[in-house]
């Protein structure tokens, strides 16, 4: 196989493999531009997984599917927003709550329901998200360079990857470019100065973790619809972690997440990839440490070595009227 | 918030508050174990029964929460300096290297009473230093680090799963962990403290003598923060880290410090299970106890009785939940999952949920007891 192929190949699968990080990253870009600190991105990912994929079984229905994980990954949020923004409770505490009670619940609750060791039952092709075939997608296959790259890279994704990429213009768009966005960021940076203004800071933080619920839905749908056929235990395994780490890659920016993201996807089709065999000149990179990757680099730029990242000003600060 | 400056006498604010929290906790617990179509009483009967019915049960019972004592306190002495540790996974994963080390290279050698102390520092010290790069970012380079622990977690995870696959695993052998350790890297039973009691014969229970390391742990935290410089220190920059600025407290020592002390606190987590029970480290062989901490250290309201009493409970749950699950197959250990999530939440995030409701009680109750009495003279 030459070279070209095996780009096109691994840049195909770094798409597939960053768009749950691209949504649940957006996710936690809404909570935490709004104020909101939100570590358990992870949990609500998974409940939404298991959520979509028992719903999409048992209905037969792929949409059935996402809008259960949507649902339930907002009920994890308003519980986030329940105790962050009315009790005023320690967020982290909270994010770290709803990732064990996710975990617990969604093994506990499949195996009841389904008997399969902790799974859903196999969804069958009517019960996923197909891959969308572009026009003339085979016909071009055979063009040098545009082919390949029209034919395997652009095409032939599942409608949830091209929502995961839109929902980054549109995210820029709502943040930066609406009444909404702005108010959302001066939440973040300045509540007070927001309260003054009349408009109420609970009301919109509620609004922004809903967003965040919204998208950890999807990326939980995506994860057990289109990744997997069916949800298995424990299987965003870390990836709310990581998106949290792309999300401060990206220091809190919509575009910025994407390409952090894509990179993280990068590094995880690299490790897929090359599973043990040696690479020219560095010689065998054990896979752990394409798997640490992510979590090295975040921390390093959290150092502040490459840049720096500032969080929004009154991130995990719960906001008090008044005295 | 009708009451907003009522003042609760201690007991309610440190006995009644924390257990209300924690039926909550129970309680939606108990709607999970409905959801599956079981009784929630007849579980939480055979769960009970299961931890303290028999000899070994107890055994078990307080060879769990030998672990979750050091993670508990591991938590706590963070929490007391305003610092949030979530590293505790990490930090006890990592040591296992260093007790690896020190037990691999002695246990020919030195009998356990020798080669104890020497594992207790090796482990403390692989603890501690990987808590002290956290620690040391968010003083000196201002990252967070409770993003900074959750990425060493995950950091400590691959080095691990390289070091036992790829370096420590013996020549030939298929299993990712450590050879056995001879007699002198395996700790002695405590079992017949327990038989002490009348009860029967204990067959296997691992409960062993690091458990009373534990304890001297709680009661050194304890002399530490409350009866230390040190402490003091510690606790005045978690109230308000100004307050400690300005009275010439260096912030970069005392998060250091107070870093590393709950890095080896962590640390010793990892004898218990390693030492003491399967007598190899094995790959993963921290199973979430460090994340347990944090759910004891919020219902210990990070004082060690409280601890230790809290790790006495999730002792009791994993034990009674292994019988549980024999029972209720629909009941697997995961339940304790969301028991402590729960817990996590109830006495954590949402701690102060019930207080006004509490002291609205209070204040109708008897004034006097919430300083009401004055407050009605003055107005």
């Amino acid at each position: 196989m030459d070279f070209f192929d095996v780009a096109v190949q691994t840049l195909d699968s770094t798409v597939r493999l960053s768009v749950p990080l691209l949504l649940a990253c957006l996710a936690g870009l809404y909570s935490e531009r709004s104020g909101i600190f939100d570590i358990g991105l992870e949990g609500k990912m998974l409940a939404g997984a298991f959520a979509s994929a028992a719903a999409a079984s048992v209905f037969h229905s792929a949409w059935i599917g996402l809008g259960m994980g949507i649902l339930i990954s907002v009920a994890l949020a308003l519980v986030h927003g329940f105790a962050s923004i009315t009790h005023r409770g320690n967020q982290i505490v909270s994010g770290v709550a709803i990732n064990f009670v996710a975990a617990g619940s969604t093994i506990i609750l499949g195996q009841a329901w389904f008997k399969q060791g902790g799974r859903t039952p196999a969804l069958a092709p009517g019960e996923r998200f197909e891959a969308i075939v572009f026009p003339g997608a085979d016909a071009v296959r055979g063009v040098p360079i545009l082919g390949p790259i029209y034919s395997e890279l652009l095409s032939g994704h599942s409608l949830l990857v091209y929502i995961a990429f839109l929902a980054v213009p549109f995210t820029w768009w709502v943040l930066f470019r609406t009444r909404f966005g702005l108010r959302l960021r001066a939440v973040g940076e300045n509540p007070a100065a927001v309260d003054t203004a009349g408009i109420s800071v609970e009301w919109l933080r509620y609004r922004a973790v809903i967003c965040t619920g919204i998208l950890t839905g999807i990326a939980g749908a995506y994860l057990a619809m289109v990744q997997n056929a069916g949800f298995v235990k424990d299987m965003t395994a870390g990836k709310g972690f990581i998106a949290l780490a792309a999300l401060i890659f990206a220091k809190w920016k919509p575009v910025n997440a994407m390409f952090a993201c894509l990179l993280f996807g990068f590094l995880d089709a690299i490790a897929i990839r090359l599973q043990g065999s040696p690479l020219p000149v560095i010689g065998r990179v054990p896979v752990q440490f394409m798997q640490a990757l992510p979590y090295v680099l975040t921390v390093v730029l959290l150092a502040g070595f490459i840049g720096k990242a500032i969080p929004p000003r009154a991130g995990g600060v719960p906001y008090v009227k008044e005295r | 918030m009708s009451v907003p400056y009522a003042k609760l006498p201690a007991w309610a604010d440190y006995g009644l508050i924390p257990l209300v929290n924690l039926a909550v906790a129970f309680i939606v617990a108990g709607l999970v174990v409905l959801l599956v179509g079981e009784n929630p009483f007849r579980a939480a009967v055979i769960l009970v029964e299961g931890a303290f019915g028999r000899g070994q049960g107890i055994a078990y019972t307080l060879f769990y929460a030998t672990t979750f004592i050091f993670s508990g306190l591991s938590v706590a002495v963070a929490f007391h300096c305003g610092l949030f540790n979530i590293g505790g996974e990490g930090q006890g994963y990592i040591a296992g290297l260093g007790i690896a080390i020190v037990c691999l290279s002695l246990d020919s050698v030195l009998p356990w009473y020798l080669l104890f102390p020497i594992a207790i520092a090796a482990a403390a010290l692989f603890g501690a230093l990987w808590a002290l790069i956290p620690a040391w970012l968010q003083a000196r380079r201002g990252s967070h680090i409770v993003i900074t622990t959750i990425m060493f977690n995950f950091i400590a995870a691959s080095i691990m799963v390289y070091m036992l696959v790829d370096v420590i695993k013996p020549i030939g052998a298929m299993a990712p962990q450590t050879r056995n350790f001879l007699d002198g890297a395996q700790l002695p039973k405590l079992n017949w403290l327990i038989e002490l009691f009348g009860f029967a014969k204990i067959r296997s229970a691992p409960f062993n003598i690091s458990f009373i390391l534990a304890l001297v742990m709680a009661w050194l935290v304890w002399l530490l923060v409350w009866r230390t410089k040190l402490g003091y220190e510690m606790r005045t920059y978690g109230f308000s880290p100004k307050a400690a600025r300005y009275a010439g407290i260096s912030e970069t020592r005392i998060i250091l410090v107070t870093m590393m002390i709950s890095g080896a606190l962590s640390g010793m987590m990892a004898l218990n299970p390693t030492m003491g029970d399967q007598h190899n480290v094995a790959l993963d062989f921290v199973s979430g106890a460090g994340f347990v901490g944090i759910a004891v250290a919020l219902m210990g309201r990070s004082h060690p009785v409280g601890i230790v009493l809290a790790s006495i409970l999730f002792g009791m749950l994993y034990q009674g939940g292994a019988e549980l699950s024999f029972e209720m197959p629909n009941i697997s250990r995961d339940m304790i999952v969301i028991i402590q999530g729960l817990v996590i939440l109830f006495a954590g995030a949402l701690e102060h949920m019930f207080r006004p409701a509490i002291q609205a009680l209070f204040a109708s109750l008897s004034p006097k007891s919430v300083g009401m009495a004055q407050a009605g003279k003055g107005a």
